[in-house]
Order: structure tokens, then sequence, then C-alpha cells
């Protein structure tokens, strides 16, 4: 019950981080220079001032702040992020349509970081100085100090271009035909290259995180318990000691979900995946403002979704979290 | 995430001074010391390197894609034309700049944020740690894109940008120093010995709590650099200014007629970032040899 009560919590703290993202991206829009009334008589080839108090008026730009925040407020709880001037389209509905691509990209990408971060992690543990400890040092220096943009281009070089493996751009091959499967394999094949990218600088940290924390846990007195009480070494890693190495490392992932966000935006830039990133750096570069506000809403919802995901898989590993929120 | 309180030891008969113990440490740390070499080389670079080399990196000099060390160019021109060289080495200015710049603004806000949330405790703390949270539920690159599309995408907007949204751990850091140290004796004694709050924040506490927050800011300058060079890459950036990430991001159409106009400032970062890195990496094992960290 009390595992409820902090779950419940956590869920109205989030709202209320939500909340603030949107005050504070409402604010910023409203303290830039230039409004829509701007970008709409621009589009038109310039307007003078009575036609532009017009629009003014017409989209209540000419309202004081407070009143303005408090009917973009209303509208999100509404499911309503407004509509985009660049687009013709409701941006609640432009977002829908990118967001499943982005989400596949992000969250492939941590789990599979995730779960081969935390084996590379115990086999070097075990062997400090085997293949895999040093393979796992040398991907933690590469992971931190690439760009992954240009890790993404280098690949996209080897794979697609000099060996062609993997599709160039896209998430998807239009021209396909057939029934579920051929199109689950055409995505899988699309997929490969940027999740690889993406996840290579997460399973850096977690792979070297995972390696410390289980050359320490190995090191503790119950595994040398387990050890005597006759347990093989396999089921003294396995089911002793790694489970009490996960919780540190899902941690860790649970305070990266915003980099991998903004790992995803440069990802999807260099493979054209068609994503929020991308679309979020299109209607940047067309001031196409109530979009980039709905992106900004919509990555931080992501964010917390992905905390409180965290969250219950950590209270899975480790029965002692959950007390406090 | 709180370190292990550090256990007093008995001081050594004649104390060096702790900078020079740092420096032996560091110094026979091999890796570190070759990064620091080519860290000063490149920094060297940055500063003397566009006196050395004036050819402007914006103008048309040769044919367009005439690959490295054909025709004079060491590293061969872009799809304008453009000297790949003189742009490698007027852009490390840039990425040195604002890296050392945006790290130096996100440690003092991280500083200031934690060492008030760690030395008041109470409700202030609750209030700083609870901006921090919400600061890193921000996805940072999003917002910084839209700080600086929206503002401007001048060399400080491109600063101002990247320190406000990754000061976060920082502060955490320095919190968690400061929640340890002010328990402290030491701390007691001056507090006792009616040392004010100002003082004993800043002149008894903070240099105590400085060794893991000057490792910190390394990587910091580190993670600073890939950030402006991925704003660059997707060409938010001031456009008169030259910038690695800026070279990638333009030539990128043309990988299939001149992958080197990507790979080669692809490695300028990468070297840069490795080398602040592995520095970083003997900092700290030079200024907390007690306290391993991950």
């Amino acid at each position: 019950m009390a595992t409820l009560q902090s779950l419940l919590m956590r869920i109205v703290y989030a709202v209320i981080l939500l909340m603030a993202v949107l005050v504070l991206n409402f604010s910023m829009m409203h303290l830039a220079p230039g409004d829509v009334a701007d970008t709409i008589s621009q589009s038109m080839g310039g307007a003078d001032q009575e036609i532009l108090d017009q629009i003014r008026a017409d989209y209540g730009l000419d309202q004081p702040f407070l009143v303005q925040l408090g009917s973009y407020m209303g509208k999100v709880l509404r499911f309503d992020l407004g509509y985009s001037f660049f687009y013709n389209t409701p941006v609640t509905q432009l977002i829908l349509q990118r967001l499943p691509a982005t989400l596949l990209l992000v969250f492939t990408a941590q789990i599979l970081a995730l779960f081969i971060g935390v084996i590379l992690g115990v086999i070097s543990a075990r062997k400090p100085n085997g293949i895999a400890s040093h393979f796992v040092t040398i991907l933690a220096l590469f992971g931190y100090s690439a760009p992954v943009f240009w890790t993404g281009i280098l690949l996209l070089i080897g794979f697609s271009l000099n060996i062609q493996l993997f599709p160039v751009a896209g998430m998807r091959d239009v021209t396909i035909e057939g029934g579920f499967w051929v199109h689950f394999v055409d995505i899988v094949r699309h997929l490969v290259l940027p999740v690889i990218t993406l996840g290579s600088i997460f399973l850096a940290l977690y792979s070297r995180l995972a390696r410390a924390t289980m050359m320490e846990v190995l090191g503790s007195d119950y595994v040398r318990t387990a050890k005597a009480k006759g347990l093989s070494e396999r089921e003294v890693v396995y089911k002793h000691a790694l489970k009490n190495s996960l919780s540190p490392v899902i941690t860790l992932a649970g305070l990266q979900f915003s980099a991998v966000i903004s790992g995803a935006v440069l990802v999807e830039a260099v493979f054209s995946w068609p994503g929020l990133g991308t679309l979020a750096f299109q209607s940047i570069i067309a001031r196409d403002t109530p979009t980039i506000l709905g992106i900004l809403f919509f990555s931080a919802l992501v964010v917390i979704i992905g905390n409180l995901l965290t969250d219950i898989a950590l209270r899975f590993v480790d029965p002692r979290v959950g007390g406090k929120g | 995430m709180s370190a292990p309180p550090i256990i007093p030891t008995e001081e050594t008969p004649k104390a060096r001074h702790p900078m020079a113990e740092a420096w032996e440490m560091f110094r026979g740390n091999h890796a570190a010391m070759v990064a620091l070499v080519v860290l000063t080389l490149i920094i060297i670079t940055a500063i003397i390197g566009p006196y050395i080399y004036p050819t402007d990196p914006f103008d048309m000099v040769w044919a367009p894609f005439s690959p490295p060390g054909v025709d004079g160019f060491l590293l061969g021109t872009d799809y304008l034309g453009r000297d790949l060289m003189a742009a490698l080495i007027h852009g490390a200015r840039v990425s040195i700049v604002i890296g050392v710049a945006a790290a130096f603004m996100s440690v003092f806000i991280g500083v200031t944020v934690g060492a008030l949330a760690g030395f008041y405790r109470g409700w202030v703390e609750e209030l700083l740690m609870r901006i921090t949270e919400f600061f890193q539920v921000l996805p940072t690159l999003l917002f910084a894109m839209v700080i600086v599309a929206l503002f401007g995408a001048s060399l400080p907007m491109i600063t101002f940008a990247i320190g406000v949204v990754s000061w976060t751990a920082v502060a955490r850091i320095t919190r968690s120093e400061f929640l340890r140290i002010r328990e402290l004796e030491y701390v007691t004694a001056s507090r006792a010995s009616g040392a004010k709050n100002g003082k004993l924040m800043f002149q008894i506490i903070l240099p105590n709590a400085l060794p893991p927050i000057i490792v910190q800011a390394a990587l910091m300058v580190g993670s600073a650099i890939l950030f402006e060079a991925g704003l660059s890459f997707l060409g938010l950036t001031d456009p008169n200014v030259v910038s690695w990430g800026q070279v990638i991001g333009s030539n990128r159409q043309y990988i299939l007629d001149a992958s080197y106009t990507v790979t080669i400032p692809g490695i300028a970062i990468f070297v840069t970032v490795l080398a602040i890195s592995l520095v970083g990496d003997g900092l700290n094992d030079a200024l907390n040899p007690k306290l391993r960290q991950r």
C-alpha cells in the first residue's frame, strides 16, 4: 500500500513538473523577439500595422501575459497544443504522427544499451583483465568523446554506402509490399544503424558502471557467504550478485532519459528518421512556435514517463526502494 | 550517492603541499600526461594558429572536393572549394572558447545552487533540488536549440544556452560534498568561533569541496564542446564564425563525393574531447586518491 501511495505521489509530482515546463516554455516564447503575427505577415509578404493588430487580436496576443498563459495551459489540459501555421495541422496531431518513431528509437536504444551494458559489465567484472573488460574501457572512452552525429555518419559511410547492408535514411521503404513481417523486417533494417549510434554512448556508460558495481558486489561478504554455502560461481553471480548490482545501473539509466532524447535529435538528423527531433529542427527553422512548444512539452513528458518506468523497474529489482519517493 | 567520509589519517612528518602531491600522482598517469600534451597543442593552435595559417576558412581557394594532400592542400577542400585545414585551425577557437566558457558558467550556477542547498538545508534545499530536478527533465539539446533559435545564434547566446542546461550534475555533486563537509569538526569549530554564513560557505567549506568539482568541471568542458558541435552541426550557430560541427553539418550531403570533409573535423572533435576526458580522469585520480570514484 505504501508503495502505491508513493507511486501516486510521484505521479502528482510529475504533473507539477510538466506544468512548470509549460510555464517556462511559454514565458520563453513570450520573451523572444517576434511573434505569430510577424510570422504570418511574413508569409503573406508583409502587412501593415492594422492587419498585424487584427491578427494579434484574433490569436489573443493582445491579452496580458497571464491571461495568455492561462488559456494556453487550459488548452493543453484538453490535449490541444494549438495549430501549426507552418504545417497547417493541429500540433497534437502533428506530434502524435512523429512520436512513435522517436519512442521506438529511444526505447530500443535505451533497453538494448542497458541489457548489453549489464552483460558486458558482468563478464568484465568476472575477468577484470579479459577482452570484455578492455572492450568496456575503450568503449567508455569512445562513447564519451565521439560526437554522436559523427559516429552516425561514419556508420552510414561504412555500412550503407561502402558495404550496402542497411538503408541510408528514413524508417521504412514505401515501395515494399507485403504482410506484417515484411514491414517489421523493413523497419528493423532501418532501425539498426540509428540504434547502434544512439545506444553506443549509453552502452559505454552503463557497462562501465555495471562493471564497477559488480566488482564491488563480488567482493562483499554475502557473496563470500553464498560461495561458502557451496553455490556455483554462476549461481552466485547471476542469482545473488547481479540483483544487487542492477539498481545503480537502472538509476543511472533513468537519469539519462533527457540525454537520450537529446542524442535522438542528432541521430534523427543524420538518418532522416521521421521523429520528433526532425520535426523540432524543421519547426525551429520555420519559427513555428506552437509546434516547438508542443515538442518540448512532449519530450519532457517522455522523460518523465521514462523516469516513472525506471522507478517501477527499481522497485522490482530492489524491494528496499519505495519508502521514499 | 554521497561519498564515504574521509577517515582522517596521521599526517606524515614532513607534510608537502597537496598540489605537489597531486601533480606527482598526475605525472605518473601516462595516458593523462599524453592527453595533457595533446590538449596543450590544441590550445596553442587555437590561440596562434589563425596568425600562422591566415587563409580565410570561408574563402573559396581551390576547386571543390580536392582530396587531402593533393594540390598543396594538406586536408583538401570542401564542397565549395574552401580549405579544410583553415576551417580546422580557425574552428578550434570556437570549440575551446565555448567549451571553457559554458563549463565555467554551468560550474558557477551549479556550485551556487549546490552550496546554498547543502549549506542551508530545509526548504532552501528542497526548493533548489526541485529546480535542479526540473532542469534534468528538460531535454537539454532541444531546450538549448530553442534558446538559440529564439534569441539569436551568437556565440554568447550559444554559451548561455549550453551553460544553462548543463549545471545540474555540478549542483548535485556540490550539494553532497557540502552535506558531508558541513558536519566535520573544523566547520563546527569555525562556526563556534563566529564565522559568518558567507565565510563558512565560500572560504571554509568550498575549498575542501573543490576536488570533485574540478574534475566535473574538466569533464564539462568536454561535453560542452560536444554540445556546441551538435548545435552547429544542426546549423544553429553563428554563420559568420567557422566551427568544427558546422563544417560537418554543411558537408554531410556530400559524403559520397568526399567523406574526408566529414571524418576529419570529427576526428578533431573526438581527439579534443578524448584528451579532456583523459586529463579529467587523471585529475580525478590525483585529487581524490582516497575516494575511488566510479
